[in-house]
């Protein structure tokens, strides 16, 4: 059983009369608790690949389903962590996440109980009362991802989350992020331009290439790789990637994992 | 210094005034010094029923902007949150905003009579426009990434509003009201001074010019003045201390 089920999709914009294809010829599928990232430079059509499978957008060609059910529109089965956290700047930490709650047919009490154990796991449970403009980019991003799985969502889609960070918080909460999704055992879809994150979170790479966006490349991360940032395996992993993107890392160069591979 | 500056050009023009009135052959008839000015104001509230034509135009006002605004508010909201609302009624609002105000005169005074009802349907006109105006900017300029987010959340039209659309318009809605508040005094005075006369200082100036009471004149323009700038202060306050929580 998939969670996700993408085949054939096409997408293709105008841009002042002019065609561009964004997607061409996608296919992909992702299994239940399976965590995936998809990887590729700007332009290379993931954040529009991300719409379709928010039902935020229509494929011209080709089909989106997710949980056998083709996507006809947004859902409460799929939750969104963007960019840029997007709370509301006027409700605090905790009325931004129950405000995800009002389609989910809980009772008041319930969604209390629910917004405080979705805090909760994401340490903030001290910050509810905070407006937005009080917390750091960090911890709004993590009020972000609380409000993204409050409706326990079949899927969670990361649309480079933690791009915005700066380098240390992002690794903070890169860690904060796979303990997170393996807690729920939410199946998750991360698009991001940091092979290094994509590499310790997920459990499979799909690279993809720009001018039209299509996926080149898919690969199966060795575990091992995820538990040492620094282990040769993570490393041969990375500079594969980053190959596959155009970037020649010095070590591929000098052939150092020829042997090893 | 700071505190001083604001005061320093009233305070010149203040003197202008005086030695202008002093040194002048122009009879004080015509131009009353601005210590007379001050007593007949002193005066006016001390014996002279300033005080019942005060709350007679604060009350006239008020009532005008209460309807004008809340009218205001919901056209804006309308126009700015439902596009066929926006085809519609935009246009045919735009033109309406072309047109003087005064120029409604002859036909409120036909509609509603030269009394209360006249004035206050005059004033709630002018308090209606700089809301509804703003409400609307303020809602169609809301960010995309809101309206995506709301779309994502599954939220209602209703939940929009309440959550997005009215707290995100909340600034532009202030500044409306702020403008309807300025425009609903504007008005009060015009509707004193060319609808029935009543109690109020537009009746004030008009008795005081058919007597020739140059100072009774200026005094009610120096509280006209004074409360109008009170009005935008308490306006401002109230708009801070509502945005406050918002900056960091």
């Amino acid at each position: 059983m998939f969670a996700l089920e993408i085949t054939g999709v096409d997408r293709t914009f105008h841009v002042a009369g002019k065609p561009v294809p964004a997607l061409r010829d996608i296919s992909l599928s992702i299994r239940e608790g399976e965590f995936v990232a998809i990887v590729g430079g700007s332009g290379c059509g993931k954040s529009t690949l991300l719409r379709l499978i928010l039902g935020l957008d229509r494929p011209d060609r080709g089909e989106v389903r997710v949980g056998g059910q083709p996507v006809r529109g947004p859902g409460l089965d799929r939750g969104i962590v963007f960019q840029e956290h997007r709370l509301l700047p006027w409700l605090t930490a905790e009325t931004n996440v129950a405000a995800a709650l009002r389609r989910s047919g809980l009772d008041s009490a319930q969604r209390r109980q629910r917004v405080a154990e979705y805090l909760d796991l994401v340490g903030l449970t001290a910050f509810a009362k905070a407006w937005p403009a009080q917390l750091s980019g960090g911890m709004a991003q993590r009020v972000a991802i609380a409000r993204a799985l409050v409706n326990r969502p079949r899927f969670l889609l990361l649309d480079e989350p933690l791009g915005a960070l700066d380098a240390l918080t992002r690794l903070r909460l890169q860690a904060e992020l796979a303990r997170i999704v393996r807690h729920g055992g939410t199946t998750a879809l991360l698009v991001t331009h940091d092979v290094d994150e994509a590499v310790f979170l997920a459990d499979r790479l799909v690279v993809m290439q720009p001018h039209p966006g299509r996926i080149s490349d898919v690969l199966t991360v060795d575990p091992a790789a995820r538990r040492d940032r620094s282990s040769a395996v993570f490393l041969r992993v990375r500079d594969k990637v980053l190959g596959m993107l155009g970037v020649e890392t010095e070590a591929v160069r000098a052939g150092a994992y020829e042997t090893a591979a | 210094m700071k505190r001083v500056l604001p005061l320093l050009v009233p305070l010149v023009a203040l003197a202008v005034w005086e030695a202008a009135a002093r040194l002048s052959h122009v009879s004080h008839e015509l131009l009353p010094p601005p210590e007379k000015v001050a007593y007949r104001l002193w005066d006016g509230f001390a014996h002279g029923g300033m005080t019942g034509d005060l709350a007679a135009s604060l009350l006239r006002e008020l009532s005008g902007f209460v309807i004008g605004a809340t009218g205001g508010v919901a056209l804006g909201l309308l126009l700015g949150l439902s596009r066929p609302a926006c085809r519609l009624l935009g246009p045919l609002f735009l033109g309406y905003r072309q047109v003087a105000l005064f120029a409604w005169v002859p036909l409120l005074s036909m509609w509603f009579g030269g009394g209360e009802q006249g004035k206050v349907a005059f004033i709630a006109l002018a308090a209606m426009a700089p809301s509804a105006v703003n409400t609307w900017r303020g809602t169609s300029a809301l960010p995309h990434s809101y309206i995506e987010l709301s779309r994502v959340l599954m939220f209602r039209p209703l939940d929009y509003v309440r959550f997005v659309a009215l707290p995100g318009a909340l600034p532009a809605i202030l500044t409306g009201l702020r403008s309807s508040l300025i425009a609903a005094w504007l008005a009060t005075v015009g509707a004193e001074l060319f609808l029935d006369v009543a109690p109020g200082l537009g009746g004030r100036m008009n008795e005081g010019r058919e007597t020739f009471q140059m100072d009774l004149v200026l005094a009610s323009v120096v509280l006209l003045g004074l409360l109008g700038l009170t009005f935008s202060r308490l306006a401002v306050a109230a708009e801070k201390s509502l945005l406050k929580r918002r900056a960091a």
